[in-house]
């Protein structure tokens, strides 16, 4: 079947590339826009490693089928750092918690993170858990993860700024 | 990706008129065309290489299929309402918790931004969390191809294993739940899923259920269940057997009998078919139990 040409905004840039329809977003980001900070984990929607903001919306990227992308927003991890050089209120809560140790999970589990709180800027622990409930982690063990998550609200709370 | 993506055709409707014609013509052509919602079970058998190759129709984004409208007498549900949307509906939580409960149980917040109610029935699956709870709620569902538009009650959508009374070239297009006339004090609704962990898992034995408590009887009682059977199921035995008489032990016990009758488990990769008896029974007690300790 023929591709398609694809335009779509991505981490605030338009982006154009050919590919079929049933490409997989992951697939788009990772081997068409060579944006690999979107990891492949399971492939089937179980783990959260390939989650993405569609539309300022959390999604599993190897779900979503390259059409269904067509005129969308797409943030991806190398989008959420407000500069070169410096990091989100998320990302240094990661860094100083430890809530980050082999990085497979880490991009999935910050835009999830990064979609609870632009939803709910002061989360309870049970919100927290229930918003990363579908990005698994094998080496944290969690527990610094919902801590980064607090901390990153709790920074943002200190600056006056939401994430 | 472990599919030959170009044994793949995707054509994306522009219209739900569009989608009904491509669909007719598909049925006058003797080809397939299978519809696609959100992607959340069929982008899985893509990846896996076990999605039949040939041509899909991409119903995403179509605004038709994703209205909510309230009367006085029923909510009705564009077949594209996905799990976040059924979520932050502030009259299904109200109206209709079960159908809330299943939204917020299946899979997590990535999976419920895109899963549909629609794709949901579509795929039939007998393990899927939301029909309990439509069951429960006694919906209809409507079905529309070029040639017009019908209702099916959904207790009789079902015909066996992945298998309906859809026709290749309709489209599921709304889901109708009738409000319920009684007050909200006297309506009990339940809804528990169990499966290996709380968030994200497949259910091993889902169960919804509601009734009218009024002075110690139950009343207009829905029961109805997933994954222990070949499709989801209204229990009828069960719902008979505990509106015969005010709600006691003895009851509660020939009612938990006349469910492992209603229902027919297997054994399969998720749980075993024992397993899933005593649950489903289990799960009856639990609805009951606090009514029975208030009475």
């Amino acid at each position: 079947m023929k591709e398609i040409d694809l335009s779509l905004e991505v981490n605030g840039l338009p982006r154009r590339c050919q590919v079929h329809p049933l490409s997989r977003l992951l697939d788009v980001l990772r081997e068409d826009l060579g944006l690999t900070g979107t990891k492949e984990g399971c492939g089937e929607g179980e783990c959260g490693a390939c989650a993405v903001l569609l539309d300022g919306n959390l999604v599993c990227s190897c779900l979503v089928p390259a059409a269904q992308v067509h005129g969308a927003q797409v943030l991806t991890i190398e989008g959420v750092a407000p500069s070169e050089g410096t990091l989100d209120a998320v990302q240094q809560a990661f860094v100083s918690c430890g809530g980050a140790q082999c990085g497979i999970c880490t991009p999935g589990m910050i835009l999830a993170s990064k979609a609870l709180l632009a939803k709910n800027p002061t989360p309870t622990e049970t919100d927290i858990r229930e918003a990363l409930a579908g990005n698994l982690c094998r080496c944290t063990g969690y527990t610094q993860i919902f801590t980064s998550v607090l901390a990153a609200c709790q920074a943002e709370a200190a600056a006056g700024t939401r994430p | 990706m472990r599919s030959h993506l170009p044994d793949f055709q995707l054509v994306t409707a522009q219209s739900l008129d569009h989608a009904l014609l491509l669909l007719a013509q598909a049925r006058q052509s003797g080809t397939s065309l299978q519809p696609l919602a959100g992607g959340t079970d069929l982008m899985v058998l893509l990846a896996a290489g076990k999605l039949p190759p040939g041509r899909y129709l991409n119903l995403w984004g179509l605004p038709e299929l994703r209205t909510t409208a309230l009367t006085a007498e029923h909510l009705d549900l564009g077949a594209l309402t996905t799990y976040a949307d059924v979520r932050k509906h502030p009259l299904i939580a109200q109206e209709f918790p079960s159908l809330a409960q299943a939204a917020r149980e299946t899979g997590a917040e990535a999976i419920q931004q895109r899963g549909t109610l629609g794709g949901n029935l579509g795929n039939a699956s007998p393990a899927a969390d939301s029909p309990p709870a439509l069951l429960t709620y006694d919906a209809q569902i409507q079905l529309a191809s070029v040639e017009g538009r019908r209702w099916v009650p959904y207790a009789s959508y079902h015909t066996g294993y992945k298998q309906t009374v859809r026709r290749p070239d309709e489209l599921i297009t709304l889901i109708r739940l009738p409000r319920l006339a009684a007050h909200a004090s006297v309506l009990h609704h339940y809804y528990r899923k169990v499966g290996t962990r709380r968030a994200q898992a497949i259910s091993k034995v889902c169960l919804a259920a509601r009734a009218e408590w009024q002075h110690g009887t139950l009343q207009h009682v829905r029961i109805a269940v997933g994954s222990v059977a070949p499709t989801p199921l209204r229990c009828t035995r069960t719902e008979a057997c505990l509106t015969a008489a005010p709600l006691s032990v003895p009851l509660l016990a020939s009612a938990q009998r006349a469910l492992a009758e209603d229902i027919c488990p297997i054994d399969d990769i998720r749980s075993t078919a024992d397993y899933r008896r005593q649950v489903t029974q289990n799960l009856l007690s639990d609805w009951l139990r606090p009514l029975l300790d208030h009475r």
